[in-house]
């Protein structure tokens, strides 16, 4: 502290302070903790409120477990909004699955293969998407994804059949992939460029194939940019509300749409923060047991 | 049991700049080979199209006689020892020894096992699970050599692995791997600019310079005949004198320089060449007069370094002559100012063409 206080002398280290503290305190902690605190309360007219039924209750995080509304998941019986959760958590390990498929081959590409000349130009193709708004680029797939769309009219137009992208998950898994992989690029990409070149040479030359100093050397080195970009990836999708509205069809159910309804249909706020934080700890739990399974350590990803 | 290494007539460009130059060497199996060389003088250049890592422009790369071309690093009975060793750091000691021997296929005990005997012969019998940010610099040499020697290479490269060590741990070092070399009769092939490890390692030395091999030779023969000035400046001292020379083709050669003429004897390859030195080694050259050769100098300075002693002379035309002689109880060591004579035998001047 006194280090920080001599090196920006005491004016500028007030300012610094005093407006770290007004974006954690005003912006973060005191909604969160407004809404953690509504979330205990049942939505009462106005005229209850203060009187005996306005007590601290856990009936609002209860009311996902109501087993009056079921629904099947994997041949068991369980409360719809489980369901819905369930899902949601699988399809976003889908989404980050696919992302780091597809992240991870660029990502060591860029690091590891491209000419020095190319980098900025291939950046800039990679971020340019980023300068539109994500709610015109979910739009954009909405179009070209549509079955009268311009993907299916290059398919017809070389012959293949027309295929109805938007159906089931689908259509959210692609808007997904495209609006997160980002997160799941830029990590890996700077885990691989601190990689020495010479240990893939010298693996190359004991004698390991190409998939296997992928597997032995260089995927270790990236673990932290995976794990790092696999945790905003999944977090990112689970959360997300853009894509799954946009690009869902009549089958697909998000989690987060059960708390935007219950928001904006039912009014009902201490409900739909109920269900968001219920969602945040379990996310939360999902994402360590993994970490734990895959032996990553908290230390490595703020790496 | 090690093979050895054909190098035919190879030359590498890098677009329009050519790295190696038309260099042509057989290295034999378990011959201990340096190459010695300046920086940038292609030497690393050569090791790597030896392992495998870029192929030869022109000309062809063999090992115990199989032609090696498209033949990737993977694939080549080489290991190679990186100048930073390229150990993996996220591995302890005996998975990086055992790497090689990973990806083959072999069995965790077996790898194990194998690791274990490699850290005997490398003297490091403890190690085997600690992790390489907890070794030191000699240490890690150490875990590089054994790392490669398991996967039983025919041929070991070394780029210049002693380059980061400090000198006590260095000539330590070059011990070591003299003597490994030896118990596992593997061909070396090692590569240094520094003209004392490669004498005093190798069985037989290339001297490159600019991309091209200047010489290939035992390291006494590289010292007492070099065959042109690059291989006589680069590897020891010299006194050098310009001039001309003369009579080449008599029994007795004679170079003219700004103080007189010097009886010498002629190096290889004179005929057509444009610039001729005399090259005169530093321990050749005594103070008094009783040589073929003797020429009058001024005391430049006086060098005492312990176990040798080196006086700088200049001479009347301003050239510098070195003499050096081991120290001795009761030596007379002459004053800076006075005015000695230095001698020297006619078969110490070496006329060289300048490279």
């Amino acid at each position: 502290m006194s280090d920080f206080v001599r090196r920006y002398g005491w004016g500028l280290s007030a300012i610094l302070v005093t407006l770290t503290a007004f974006w954690l305190l005003a912006l973060v902690w005191v909604p969160y903790s407004v809404m953690i605190e509504k979330s205990f309360r049942l939505y009462l007219p106005v005229s209850e409120i203060g009187g005996p039924s306005d007590r601290y209750t856990l009936a609002n995080y209860l009311s996902l477990f109501d087993m009056s509304a079921s629904s099947e998941f994997l041949g068991l019986m369980v409360p719809i909004a489980v369901q819905v959760f369930l899902i949601t958590v699988f399809y976003s390990c889908g989404v980050t699955i696919i992302c780091f498929a597809l992240a991870y081959p660029a990502a060591y590409f860029l690091a590891k293969k491209a000419a020095p000349a190319q980098i900025p130009t291939l950046f800039l193709m990679l971020a340019i998407p980023l300068f539109v708004s994500e709610m015109l680029r979910t739009f954009a797939w909405f179009i070209i994804l549509a079955y009268q769309g311009p993907l299916n009219a290059l398919l017809d137009a070389v012959g293949l059949s027309k295929v109805r992208w938007l159906s089931g998950y689908n259509g959210i898994i692609i808007g997904m992939v495209y609006t997160y992989i980002l997160f799941m690029f830029f990590p890996i990409y700077n885990s691989l460029t601190a990689l020495d070149n010479n240990q893939i040479e010298a693996a190359k030359d004991l004698g390991a194939r190409s998939w296997q100093v992928h597997l032995n050397v260089i995927m270790p080195h990236a673990k932290p940019g995976i794990s790092s970009g696999a945790t905003m990836v999944f977090m990112f999708a689970v959360g997300s509300v853009l894509v799954p509205t946009l690009l869902g069809s009549p089958n697909s159910r998000w989690f987060t749409e059960i708390i935007i309804r219950s928001m904006f249909e039912g009014q009902d706020w201490n409900s739909a923060a109920a269900y968001a934080f219920l969602l945040l700890l379990v996310c939360l739990l999902f994402v360590s047991l993994v970490m734990k399974l895959f032996r990553v350590n908290l230390a490595d990803i703020t790496r | 049991m090690s093979e050895g290494v054909e190098i035919s007539r190879v030359s590498v460009d890098f677009g329009r700049f050519r790295a190696v130059d038309n260099v042509s060497v057989d290295i034999r199996p378990g011959e201990f080979f340096s190459f010695l060389g300046p920086s940038g003088c292609g030497k690393t250049t050569i090791l790597r199209a030896i392992s495998g890592f870029l192929e030869p422009t022109e000309g062809s790369i063999s090992i115990g006689g199989r032609p090696m071309r498209g033949i990737g690093p993977n694939k080549r009975p080489t290991a190679l020892i990186f100048q930073n060793l390229a150990l993996f750091p996220l591995m302890n000691v005996w998975e990086n020894i055992s790497f090689g021997l990973k990806v083959r296929g072999i069995d965790k005990a077996e790898r194990r096992r194998r690791a274990e005997d490699l850290l005997r012969i490398v003297d490091l019998p403890d190690a085997a699970d600690k992790m390489i940010a907890q070794l030191s610099g000699g240490q890690k040499q150490r875990i590089a050599i054994a790392r490669a020697l398991a996967v039983e290479p025919k041929v070991m490269l070394l780029d210049e692995p002693l380059s980061a060590l400090d000198l006590k741990l260095r000539q330590h070092m070059r011990s070591e791997l003299r003597a490994i070399q030896e118990r596992t009769k593997v061909t070396f092939i090692y590569i240094t600019h520094d003209q004392n490890e490669a004498l005093a390692m190798s069985d037989r030395v290339g001297v490159m310079s600019k991309g091209r091999l200047q010489q290939v030779d035992t390291p006494e023969r590289i010292y007492n005949d070099p065959v042109n000035g690059f291989v006589a400046s680069f590897v020891g001292e010299n006194s050098i004198l310009e001039g001309r020379i003369q009579q080449l083709d008599r029994s007795q050669p004679c170079f003219v320089t700004a103080d007189g003429a010097i009886a010498c004897v002629a190096g290889p390859d004179l005929t057509n060449a444009a610039r001729t030195k005399v090259y005169i080694r530093p321990e050749t050259i005594k103070i008094g007069d009783e040589q073929t050769n003797t020429l009058p100098v001024v005391v430049n300075s006086v060098i005492f370094e312990g176990n040798v002693v080196s006086v700088i002379g200049r001479t009347e035309s301003g050239a510098h002559l070195t003499s050096q002689f081991t120290n001795r109880p009761g030596l007379m060591l002459p004053s800076v100012g006075e005015k000695i004579k230095f001698t020297f035998a006619a078969d110490a001047a070496k006329v060289l063409k300048v490279e």
